[in-house]
């Protein structure tokens, strides 16, 4: 693809981004010139290598050399030794948390070794914002094929009998939809694609759509071909502008290149892209709000039957598949649906796209086989739990989902069994929490989450949500009653049983997964007005002990002035320093600042 | 002022003349009209519905309903802090906290001299970051609550120099 003598490829996501990727383009450049290299380098800027942690990432070709956490800084360092010398730069390696070993390589981290990638796996290897690049991974070979060499029937029964499952959620099979769509008969039919990433915490459609868009791209027009749809939405949360741009990028070089627009490929087949923008609101990830919310009204779902694919978009058949489910297409087509199989567990095969956040070392964008144990992503590709903390949850699905505990982490992670132990897959967001996370916290931020984000159409959801959160509030300010606990389990089956669309149906798992794994910590709220994580201020002290050495360096970071020297006398003949709590507003900003060989303030 | 106003106004019509169909439209032209005027008043919504051929009512159903459209004038600084669950459990509640006493103001307003605007946000999905927030659109990630006044008086000098 590219024929210098050496190919630099920087992660180009928002996360690496965000830490500083772009100055270090610029610093690499800048530092090439220098050297009078500047030719024998191509710098590609592209989609996500997962390993977030560790950004900005920059991996060098041809020895494949994973540098981590570079700045502008190192630029120079980076082309005078492993440019010009060939030596690698130690510092920049990443070091095994647990050997202490250098890894040169990205299969040598426990990060990458047990993952597999499918969906993601264009991902850091292609330029995003060049269609020749993808072209020259194979890409639209997938689409070739569907409007050559198989009917639509063939490419439906093809995608059925890879077992593929919709990644979205729900894990409804795609080739069923599929069917629908194309069995229900009309003249105009439409695809889109659900783009729509509102769990706070998960980023997998993002990076595909910033590494890889022209595999969403080909996988819609594959799908319009399979059901004889012309057209194409993709609907996007406006607060992903960098995969906004890349897609619109791939749409107008796709049309360019004629694997867009009409008679694509010179088949007869017409197919057009168009991006539509979200305005931040969870409820549109459901598919009937998110067509209406297309349509310009408020995203509220509408009753099911009729479906999408019977009356859809302005009324028209229309299929909906989410952005993950999308980008395993193309290979299943120009890999065979057994290759897919082989891949994860019976009832889910392939691979699923976790992003892996909170209190976990590897933070990340990962892909495994279905099947995978939480133990294994948690620990292994994970890198455990920072600063020698115990774990104490993982939470999946978002708001959604559930959370579970230290008892279920050998259960291999697919559909069926995430929703068997109370969570369930959700888009893929993972949450590790530790022994700081109080989960009755945890369950009220979900909460609330959730109750700001209900369209409001119907009641159950809308008021009982509502009454919820509030008994949820009470219990973390310690006014939580015992028969508070059997209300929230009540009410929310009745709310998960009674509301119309999928936003309600499942708003009250993060409730009722704490309250069947962590009974322990809302007891502790309501009968003994504890908190044990001391997460809940308004059930906990900040005190002062006796190891108190009169410093003073407490009293001075304290916002409201409410520490002073009014204790005992110390051995040096100070006062020993109090903390009034009436004044206190347990910021926290005390605690840090005791010198931990002193250790005198304590949370009670 | 008067004179900029009508130009903004033009510029708004001309991008909802410029639609190939007005059919569902109002979401894209209410974009639009935020990026324009940077939120949207009351006389936004009222020309928008006009210009639609449909009930202010119905604009300002829409507009509510998506976080994503403000109607309130936002500060001369903006200072988003990420809440997605990620930011969250490492300590995001915190870094919010400590912007709203130190600008003394309360999150998800504007102060009342139009200096500051403080959100809490949903996810922006840079979670290896956590907590980040951002600041006129620029990223710190990894924050600590001690990082908050350096960031302000930097936000200050920033625009000082401009």
């Amino acid at each position: 693809m590219h024929k210098t003598r050496l190919q630099i490829l920087i992660c180009g996501g928002t996360g690496c981004i965000s830490s500083g990727c772009l100055e270090v383009e610029d610093a690499l450049v800048a530092a090439l010139e220098k050297h009078g290299i500047r030719d024998e380098a191509t710098i590609l800027k592209v989609g996500c290598f997962g390993f977030c942690e560790q950004g900005p990432i920059v991996k060098i070709y041809p020895d494949n050399t994973f540098y981590v956490r570079v700045e502008a800084k190192d630029c120079e360092e980076l082309v005078t030794e492993h440019l010009l010398k060939g030596k690698h730069v130690d510092r920049l390696l990443f070091k095994s948390p647990i050997t202490g070993e250098l890894c040169h390589h990205h299969m040598d981290m426990a990060f990458y070794k047990t993952q597999l990638r499918i969906a993601l796996m264009h991902c850091g290897m292609v330029d995003p914002e060049n269609i020749e690049d993808y072209f020259g991974v194979g890409g639209y070979e997938a689409l070739a094929i569907a409007l050559n060499d198989m009917t639509q029937q063939e490419i439906i029964d093809t995608v059925k009998a890879s077992g593929l499952r919709g990644r979205g959620g729900a894990g409804f099979p795609t080739g069923n939809k599929w069917q629908f769509g194309l069995d229900n008969k009309s003249d105009k039919k439409y695809i889109i694609c659900n783009a729509d990433e509102g769990d706070p915490g998960a980023f997998m459609d993002r990076s595909i759509m910033e590494g890889d868009p022209h595999a969403v791209l080909e996988a819609m027009a594959i799908a319009g071909r399979a059901i004889g749809a012309d057209e194409g939405v993709v609907y996007i949360r406006a607060e992903y502008p960098l995969a906004v741009n890349r897609l619109n990028t791939a749409i107008a070089q796709a049309k360019k290149y004629g694997m867009l627009g009409e008679n694509i490929m010179g088949s007869g087949f017409n197919f057009d892209v168009h991006v539509h923008l979200g305005a931040g609101a969870f409820v549109c990830g459901e598919e009937t709000a998110l067509i209406n919310s297309l349509e310009g009204q408020r995203g509220e779902p509408r009753l099911r039957p009729p479906f999408p694919a019977q009356k859809g978009y302005w009324q028209q058949p229309t299929v909906n598949c989410n952005v993950e489910t999308y980008a395993c297409i193309p290979l299943i087509l120009t890999k065979g649906p057994d290759w897919f199989k082989q891949f994860g567990t019976e009832k889910s095969p392939g691979t699923k796209v976790f992003a892996l956040a909170g209190k976990i070392n590897n933070v990340g964008l990962i892909e495994v086989p279905m099947g995978t144990t939480l133990r294994e992503i948690i620990y292994e590709i994970g890198g455990g739990i920072p600063n020698g903390k115990k774990f104490k949850a993982i939470q999946t699905g978002g708001p959604s989902g559930g959370c579970i505990s230290e008892k279920d982490l050998d259960v291999g992670v697919d559909f069926d069994t995430l929703t068997a132990i109370g969570s369930m897959m959700g888009s893929g967001g993972m949450i590790v929490m530790d022994e700081d996370d109080c989960m009755v916290n945890i369950a009220k931020f979900y909460l609330e989450f959730t109750v700001e984000e209900s369209c409001g159409k119907c009641t159950p959801c809308r008021i009982g949500n509502t009454r919820m959160y509030e008994i949820l509030d009470r219990i973390s300010k310690g006014l939580g009653k015992p028969e508070d606990l059997v209300e929230l389990k009540e009410l929310g089956q009745i709310i998960k049983d009674s509301s119309l669309c999928g936003l309600g149906n499942t708003a009250p798992n993060p409730v009722l997964s704490t309250l069947e794994h962590f009974m322990d910590e809302y007891e502790a709220h309501v009968l003994h007005k504890k908190c044990p994580a001391g997460a809940c201020k308004d059930l906990v002290e900040y005190k002062i002990t006796e190891k108190c050495i009169a410093c003073g360096i407490c009293a001075k970071v304290c916002p409201v002035d409410c520490i002073h020297p009014t204790g005992e006398e110390t051995k040096n003949g100070k006062k020993k320093y109090v903390i009034d709590q009436d004044a206190c507003i347990k910021c926290g900003a005390c605690l840090p600042k005791c010198p931990p060989k002193i250790g005198a303030i304590i949370v009670e | 002022m008067e004179k900029n106003e009508k130009a903004l106004f033009a510029e708004l019509d001309s991008y909802i003349d410029s639609l190939p169909s007005k059919q569902g439209a109002l979401i894209s032209v209410l974009h639009k009209a935020q990026d324009i005027f940077g939120f949207i008043p009351k006389e936004v919504q009222a020309h928008v519905a006009d210009k639609l051929d449909i009930p202010a009512s119905k604009v300002y159903g829409v507009l509510t309903f998506y976080s994503f459209f403000t109607m309130t004038k936002k500060g001369d600084n903006r200072v988003n802090v990420c809440m997605g669950t990620a930011c969250f459990v490492r300590g995001a509640d915190k870094i919010l906290e400590k912007f709203e006493r130190d600008l003394n103001m309360k999150a998800n307003t504007t102060r009342e001299d139009g200096l500051w605007s403080v959100d809490g946000l949903r996810c922006i999905g840079a979670c290896g970051l956590a907590p980040i927030i951002t600041v006129n659109g620029k990223s710190y990630g990894r924050l600590v609550v001690d990082d908050v006044p350096g960031i302000i008086e930097e936000t200050l000098a920033a625009k000082e120099a401009k």
